[in-house]
Parts: structure tokens; sequence; C-alpha cells
């Protein structure tokens, strides 16, 4: 049966996606490529273009795009639900745990060493996708330097830090305007 | 009594808005939901979100997926916590549902390809607007252990591109470092005559850990501080 042999793949996928949704793509390339041959290799890189250009996490987007692609909308549903039910359980108990004890020194002193942890881990992948974007994913050089998108940027992070915009809106905008000029030129 | 369908919806609206518009992964919607639930609704403390943000980075599955059903939990339990899991799923469900079925021309089209990356930049704008946020609050508090975790575990994950998750299980493993060196001093202070003047000045803070939290966290900062040489042994163990 497809159902179950998809979502069995993905429920151990999401077991052991440690890391964010990135960690998931090789997992899913084994799997899905590897082992059970249900997509060709060539397929599953395009996944990845479609997973990263499409709004949603990336790990939901590929098992979406697998789901939908081996067996059509349901199997979309069955890989999206395998991916996440592990997270759902074990972040459950660890965020009830965590209401309960939150309390407790123990905890408290490595929440505290976690936090600062936590910006920089944000802050590392803000910086790459800074560069990704600056830089359409060339070397970090000045005359690879887009500076279209750098103006954007300005703009946009001005227009945020200015006028407190819904970032939804920031994003939409920029798109809008962005593809207005990129299309033209 | 009507007050609770409201937060439900609220909390699947919210995500749901989230996941739909927002491209680029994991950390940009932590962002949003930071920008959010922190900053808009203030709902959450900034350093409760952080928290939320460290357990859904230990845990497995995508991170934003993780974030979104921990502040459901947070805001109203299990059910809260699948109206946000469901806000998260349903948005990539169908969008890529659409997508897989013309997705040779969506993918070589120039337009929308246009479109992302004028897109690219605002988002890239929006991730360095709170990062800025987030990390701000620790060099305004001259809060140097935790400035020196930062460079620590931003040049091992920038530069050195380690796994994520060693810098996160080196995080913890400081943490319990640090916190067995503060009993041990404690149970040694507490064996020597002056013990109990310590003891009496800790005392009140720790049977209101929630009413006296920032003059806690102060304490233990200083406290924290004095064993910087030790913490230093747990940081190499990082580097």
């Amino acid at each position: 049966m497809i159902y179950v042999e998809l979502f069995w793949n993905f429920f151990q996928i999401g077991i052991f996606t440690i890391g964010g949704g990135y960690a998931a793509l090789p997992l899913i390339q084994h799997h899905i490529v590897d082992l059970n041959n249900y997509l060709t290799i060539s397929e599953f890189i395009d996944i990845i273009t479609i997973a990263e250009s499409t709004p949603g996490p990336i790990a939901l987007n590929a098992a979406t795009f697998v789901g939908v692609r081996t067996a059509g909308f349901l199997g979309g549903v069955i890989c999206t639900l395998g991916i996440i039910l592990p997270s759902l359980i074990i972040v459950l108990i660890l965020g009830k745990l965590y209401s309960k004890y939150r309390g407790m020194q123990g905890l408290k002193t490595v929440l505290r060493m976690m936090r600062p942890v936590a910006v920089a881990l944000i802050s590392a992948a803000a910086l790459r996708i800074v560069l990704l974007v600056f830089f359409e994913g060339r070397v970090a050089k000045a005359q690879n330097l887009n500076f279209i998108i750098l103006g954007l940027f300005a703009v946009s992070l001005f227009v945020l830090r200015k006028f407190k915009l819904n970032p939804i809106w920031v994003m939409l905008g920029s798109g809008i305007i962005g593809g207005v000029i990129f299309s033209l030129i | 009594m009507n007050k609770r369908p409201n937060i439900y919806l609220k909390l699947f609206l919210s995500t749901l808005q989230l996941s739909a518009f927002t491209f680029g992964g994991g950390y940009v919607i932590v962002s949003l939901l930071q920008k959010k639930f922190v900053e808009k609704f203030k709902w959450i403390s900034e350093k409760e979100m952080l928290d939320i943000v460290a357990i859904s980075q230990s845990s497995p599955g995508a991170i934003a997926v993780n974030s979104s059903i921990l502040i459901g939990y947070r805001m109203a339990g299990f059910w809260g916590a699948l109206s946000t899991l469901l806000g998260t799923i349903l948005p990539p469900l169908l969008i890529i549902t659409g997508i897989s079925f013309f997705y040779e021309a969506f993918r070589d089209n120039q337009i929308v390809s246009a479109v992302f990356k004028g897109m690219q930049a605002g988002i890239a704008a929006v991730i360095v607007d709170v990062v800025y946020r987030m990390g701000k609050r620790y060099f305004v508090d001259k809060d140097y252990l935790s400035i020196a975790i930062i460079i620590c575990a931003f040049s091992l994950s920038f530069f050195l591109e380690i796994n994520v998750i060693f810098i996160i299980l080196g995080g913890i493993a400081l943490g319990v470092i640090i916190y067995l060196i503060n009993r041990k001093k404690q149970k040694t202070s507490n064996s020597n005559g002056y013990g109990h003047i310590e003891k009496a000045v800790e005392q009140p803070n720790k049977e209101n850990p929630d009413k006296d939290q920032t003059s806690q966290d102060i304490g233990s900062t200083t406290q924290i501080s004095k064993d910087s040489e030790n913490s230093k042994e747990g940081e190499d163990d990082l580097c």
C-alpha cells in the first residue's frame, strides 16, 4: 500500500530531521530516491528548487511535493502528516515539561545559555540569506553585487524600522517592485 | 466563554498567513512569528520566544513547524497547538499541490523568477530587522557571557559550518556545567560559616521566581561571571 509506505518513510524522515528543514532534504533523497525509487534524482532537484521558491517551511513543501507526485493529493496529505507527527509528539512533550519546570534553577540556567545560541543561529541564517540574495548565489565579490536588490533591501529595512509596517506587505511590495524592475531590464 | 473559539481562530489565521506568504524557510518564519506574537500581539515575552526557538531547534522536524506548535500550546494548550499546526501545514499543502501540476512552466517563468528575486530583498530586510532586535538586548544589558556565546556559536555555524545539532548540544552542555558549578559552590559555601547569609539573601528570590525574575537574572549573571574561567572550559568544548 503506497500510502502506508509513504507515511512510514516520512515519519522516519520527521524523526531524524534535527536542526531545521534543510536537514530533511538529504534524508528525503535517501528514502525517496535511493531506497524506494519513487522519484528520479533530477525530479528531486526540481523539488528542492520548488520547495525553496514557494512559501512555507522547506521540509513541508518537499514532503507535499513528493506525496503529490507519487500518489496525488492524498499522497501529499499523508506525507505531510508523516513528517510532522514526530515533531508534534516530541514538541508537545517538551512544551509541557517547559511550562511545568521552567521555574527550576537547572532548566533556567540551561535555557539562559540556549537563548544566545538561538540568537546566534538565527543571525548566521540571516547572514547566509543576505549574502545569497545580494550576490545571487555567486562569490561575495564587489562586481557580483546586485545594486537593485541592495536598494530594495535598504528601502524595505527603512520602511520596516521607521513605519513598523506588516512584514508581509514589505515582502510583497518588494516582490512587486522588484518584479517590475527585473522584467523591464 | 466566547473568547476561546476566537483565540483558536486568531492562532490559526496568524500562522496561516505567515506560512502562505513567507518565502525562504524556517528562520524567516520564526522571525515573523516573533514579529507577530511578541511585537504586535505582545502575547509572548521576547525571552519566552527565544526559549521556544531553542526548544524548536533541539527537537526533530522543521523549526517553523515546531515553533508554531509551541506558540499554539503556550497560548491555548493542545487545541491551540493543533490550530497553529493546521495553519502552518495548510498553505504548503494547497500551494504545492497546485504548482506540482504545472511546475515546469512555473519553474521557467521569467516573471515569477523576477518577482521572487525582488521578494528575496524584502525577506532579507525582515530577517535582519528581527536579528537586530533579538541581539540588541544583550549588548544594551552588557551581558558579556551571552555575547561571548553568541559570537562563539555564530562563528561555529557561519565560518566553520558545524552541524547545528552539535552547537545546540554544546549550549545545553554549557548550561548544565554552569549549573553544576553554581550548585557545588552553594554547597561548599553552606558548609562554611557564611553559608547562612548567602542562602538568606538568595531565598526570597527563589520563592518568587516569576515576580522577581529581573533581579534574579542579574544575580545569576554576576554569579556566572565569577565562573567565567570555568565556563571558558565549556566554551572550549564548543569551539
